[in-house]
């Protein structure tokens, strides 16, 4: 494909006011919890207060009695997917015969208010026989520990490996033997991150509506209702056909929003019920229940020249995704070393299960973590050698034809001009006060492309009506318009773009990977081609000339040269009012599974003063440089950098599910459990860098993961240096800086 | 159950509901009203999603019980425009991208015009420290401080 990168482009690149914001800056935007349906019941759940425990029984008598109950569902209820994939989802949603973790579904009441669905749970008898639990991805892993599901390997693993392992991956290349022999450095080191939650402020909400005819509508938050729609209707026996999935606007979802919940219980409410259910989770619930990040200890061993050169990588992550198997740590064995030219290199991947809910996507999932161990040993070897740390990552930096750590060989790529750019950055050589530090990461994100459907109508005064089927998590309609408005050379202001539902629209992957920007307009990009190649048709009709004669410029059909005929340009707006002589409506549509996503780099800058008293770390000044490919709406896509960094400061500092030694989770709130909040931070500088990706007409590449990657490291290399001793157990928080100066004696 | 019937004023207009004795004034606006504008992302006032004001204090509407409301003046998100006219923090919102997901944007708004109320020239830190009660997951406050801090300009009138 060729990208047009010498385009003069009019309309990406502005910033033009979101079409949803007066929805949203005026309350009118409706979210999950927002629809409602007459007749509406109030759907609740009940859930095991046990981490791991073989539910004996389930009386739901006296509950059913309470009047104002319309229906209770159990694990009975639901019948065996075929797709064990979608059995797990499932047993997450509704346990069966056991329990997995603190917070597993156990029954479900629909009521014909909240309270009294509230109350009805109180009144179901469940008997339950507790059993050994784990929930420390070490102890999981370790010989002799509970072992959660018997026979969930995918791999012929080692003997003697735990019954726990379920997943096992490795990439990389050269020999690493050579690699670490020619070092003059040698460092290896350990590290432990905790499970984090995306956070999203809107709770997971539906409202679902199964009719007797076997007909059903879902309305809820999330980041795919393609997805949401297939899993539902195969929990549902039903045909996709039947079962339309609306998603409402989103309030966050981060990947965490990818997966379902309490949809299908919605459904199977409704069903029993004969009426409309509602279900909104309460904040406990959210974190009880839904995904959080995996939890992961990981040890990486880097070899280094005294000059800075790397030449060889190791590292093994161990990781937990919860009680069902999970590959998201194979991601991170992919990105681990994605940022760097490495003559020799291995990762390898574990998942172990633990007593705890299935983890969801989180932004790049795995390659914080991963990527957490391999620049902080990287930050420690610079200090070693006496090496600048920006410096010793150019040296190392992966270019164009490199031959990356997990495989492929990269095309175009942003890194070199993005640590370029944070080397000239005055925040880099600002200077610092007392109890101050300064450090740095890379980071890394692979960004998807993926299953797409668009469809682009004309109406009859000109303007232009996009349905495409991805949630618009961050201001996606906007870009989206953008690039339609660009194609057809018409005002933004022109388009308007929603989001269909799953029976007015083709297949649209989730909203993840950082897909959209990406898949969605590309497919977007095409459809207004075919429409434009429809419209120069209409013209050369109204015309009398070969089709092949017309061109599109500046929202005008116009001949196109002299030979062709000597004709003023025609407007879209006078082809449209033309249209039902000329043929009929006037619609392009692209459908495409997309490829040439192109990969994004990231580089972090954090400033951070360390209390000498109390451990508490601030973040002074924080500067993250991204390419974005093209920035199609440059405040979105600093949001995204803003946001992601932010997140990524959390993890480092603050975020962590925290089990007690009764195998429950202690933290299951929004005091307890703390993201960072508008006092925590300083403004966060988001310098954007536009190397084009290839594979996209405008050069986009997906840019709403690699934001959260860096931070980890950058922060953690920056407590280090101001605390004298390295922090490799994440998050930092005030305790663990205490501790660890205590035990470096200072 | 018995129920309370309660008087009040929500946006300038006079109100009246019944609620549960227990029945939060959020649930009361969301579920009775139908102002779903007030969002609730925790129910337990750690979140602001449901900020709203109750005789002028800005309250966290899960926290205050809809009897509690009787004979007051609620000012909700759904008040805060002048019919289609957007307050100078809704324009700025929208033009300084200070929203993503939109989700705690009302609550955000709310206290906001509280903040601007008390101190029509806050320093960056005061909008920080104001504002640490209202969580945003997606912008990282970044562009909520610009947005809050170029209303407030506009509203002095610079």
């Amino acid at each position: 494909m060729t990208t047009d990168t010498k385009r003069n482009f009019k309309v990406v690149g502005t910033r033009p006011n979101r079409p949803d914001g007066v929805d949203k800056v005026t309350g009118r935007a409706m979210y999950g919890a927002d629809a409602t349906a007459p007749g509406m019941l109030w759907g609740k759940v009940l859930r095991s207060p046990h981490p791991h425990a073989e539910i004996v029984s389930i009386d739901t008598s006296e509950a059913m009695k309470l009047p104002g109950v319309q229906a209770v569902v159990t694990g009975a209820d639901f019948g065996d997917p075929e797709s064990l994939f979608v059995s797990d989802v499932q047993e997450h949603c509704m346990a069966k015969d056991r329990v997995y973790y603190d917070g597993h579904a156990v029954a479900a009441v629909a009521a014909t208010s909240a309270s009294t669905a509230a109350k009805a749970l109180k009144l179901i008898k469940i008997v339950y026989k507790p059993l050994p639990h784990v929930t420390d991805v070490d102890a999981a892993f370790a010989h002799g520990a509970p072992v959660i599901m018997h026979h969930r390997a995918f791999e012929i693993l080692p003997p003697g490996t735990s019954a726990n392992a379920t997943n096992f991956c490795e990439f990389g290349h050269g020999d690493l033997h050579e690699g670490f022999a020619k070092a003059d450095l040698i460092v290896e080191r350990s590290f432990r991150t905790a499970a984090t939650h995306q956070g999203y402020i809107e709770p997971n909400a539906c409202l679902a509506s199964y009719s007797s005819d076997g007909r059903a509508d879902l309305w809820c938050c999330t980041q795919g209702h393609y997805h949401v729609r297939d899993l539902c209707a195969q929990i549902m026996g039903m045909e996709a056909a039947q079962l339309r999935v609306t998603a409402s606007e989103i309030g966050g979802g981060f990947g965490g929003k990818t997966s379902i919940y309490v949809e299908p219980v919605a459904l199977m409410l409704s069903k029993k019920s004969g009426r409309p259910v509602k279900m909104v989770m309460s904040r406990e619930e959210v974190f009880r229940a839904t995904g959080p990040t995996i939890s992961s200890s990981m040890d990486v061993k880097i070899g280094m020249t005294k000059d800075g050169r790397m030449t060889a990588g190791q590292a093994v992550i161990r990781a937990s995704g919860g009680a069902w198997p999970s590959g998201t740590m194979e991601m991170g064995a992919q990105a681990a070393f994605a940022c760097y030219d490495m003559p020799a290199v291995k990762t390898i991947g574990w998942n172990v299960l633990t007593n705890r809910p299935k983890e969801s996507a989180y932004r790049a999932p795995g390659a914080p973590t991963a990527i957490f161990g391999v620049e902080s040993v990287i930050d420690e070897m610079s200090q070693k050698l006496g090496l600048d740390p920006l410096e010793v990552r150019i040296l190392n930096a992966a270019d164009a034809g490199t031959l990356s750590s997990y495989g492929p060989t990269f095309n175009q790529i942003g890194l070199k001009a993005t640590l370029e750019a944070a080397k000239n950055h005055p925040h880099y050589k600002a200077p610092l006060g007392p109890n101050q530090a300064r450090g740095l990461s890379c980071g890394f994100w692979f960004n998807f492309g993926g299953n797409t459907s668009v469809s682009l109508a004309v109406n009859t005064d000109g303007t232009v009506n996009i349905t495409e089927g991805n949630p618009d998590i961050g201001g996606s309609r906007a870009s989206i318009g953008m690039m339609a408005a660009e194609e057809l050379g018409i005002p933004f202001a022109d388009v308007r773009t929603i989001i269909g539902d799953t029976a007015s629209i083709g297949h649209n992957d989730t909203t993840d990977g950082s897909r959209v920007t990406f898949a969605v307009g590309l497919a977007t990009i095409r459809a207004a081609r075919d429409a434009i190649q429809k419209m120069c048709h209409r013209a050369a009709q109204i015309w009398d000339i070969d089709p092949d004669a017309v061109e599109w410029e500046d929202g005008a059909a116009k001949p196109s040269g002299p030979n062709a005929g000597q004709f003023p340009p025609m407007t879209i707006k006078e082809i449209a009012a033309n249209a039902f002589r000329t043929g009929g409506p006037i619609a392009g549509h692209h459908e495409v599974n997309a490829d040439g996503a192109g990969v994004s780099f990231g580089v972090h800058i954090a400033d951070v003063e360390v209390d000498p008293e109390t451990a508490h770390t601030l973040i002074k000044r924080y500067t993250v440089f991204q390419d974005a490919g093209k920035a199609v709406h440059p405040s979105y896509v600093e949001g995204q950098m803003q946001g992601g960094a932010v997140q990524g400061i959390g993890w480092a500092l603050n975020e962590e599910y925290i089990y007690g030694a009764d195998g429950r989770l202690q933290n299951a709130g929004f005091l307890d459990y703390r993201i960072p909040v508008a006092s925590d931070l300083p403004m966060i500088d988001a310098v954007i860098l536009e190397i084009p990706n290839p594979g996209h007409p405008y050069g986009v590449r997906g840019v709403g993961e690699t934001g959260i990657v860096p931070p980890l490291a950058a922060v953690a290399n920056a407590v280090t240096r101001a605390v004298g001793t390295r922090m490799t157990d994440l998050p930092i928080s005030p305790p663990k800086i205490m501790a660890a100066k205590a035990a470096a004696g200072k | 159950m018995s129920t309370i019937h309660v008087s009040t004023t929500i946006n300038g207009a006079p109100t009246d509901f019944v609620c549960e004795h227990d029945e939060t004034l959020l649930d009361v606006l969301r579920n009775r009203i139908g102002l779903t504008g007030s969002k609730e992302g925790c129910s337990s006032g750690d979140c602001g999603a449901c900020s709203v004001t109750v005789n002028g204090r800005l309250v966290c509407s899960c926290l205050v019980l809809g009897a509690e409301a009787q004979d007051a003046e609620v000012h909700t998100i759904e008040g805060m425009a002048d019919g289609p006219t957007l307050h100078p923090l809704q324009k700025a919102f929208i033009e300084h991208a200070a929203l993503q997901c939109g989700f705690c944007t009302p609550g955000i708004l709310v206290a906001a015009e509280a903040l601007l109320k008390e101190k029509p020239e806050p320093t960056d830190e005061e909008v920080r420290y104001w504002l640490a009660g209202n969580l945003c997951r997606c912008t990282g406050y970044d562009k909520i401080v610009r947005a809050v801090q170029a209303a407030a300009a506009e509203m002095r009138g610079v």
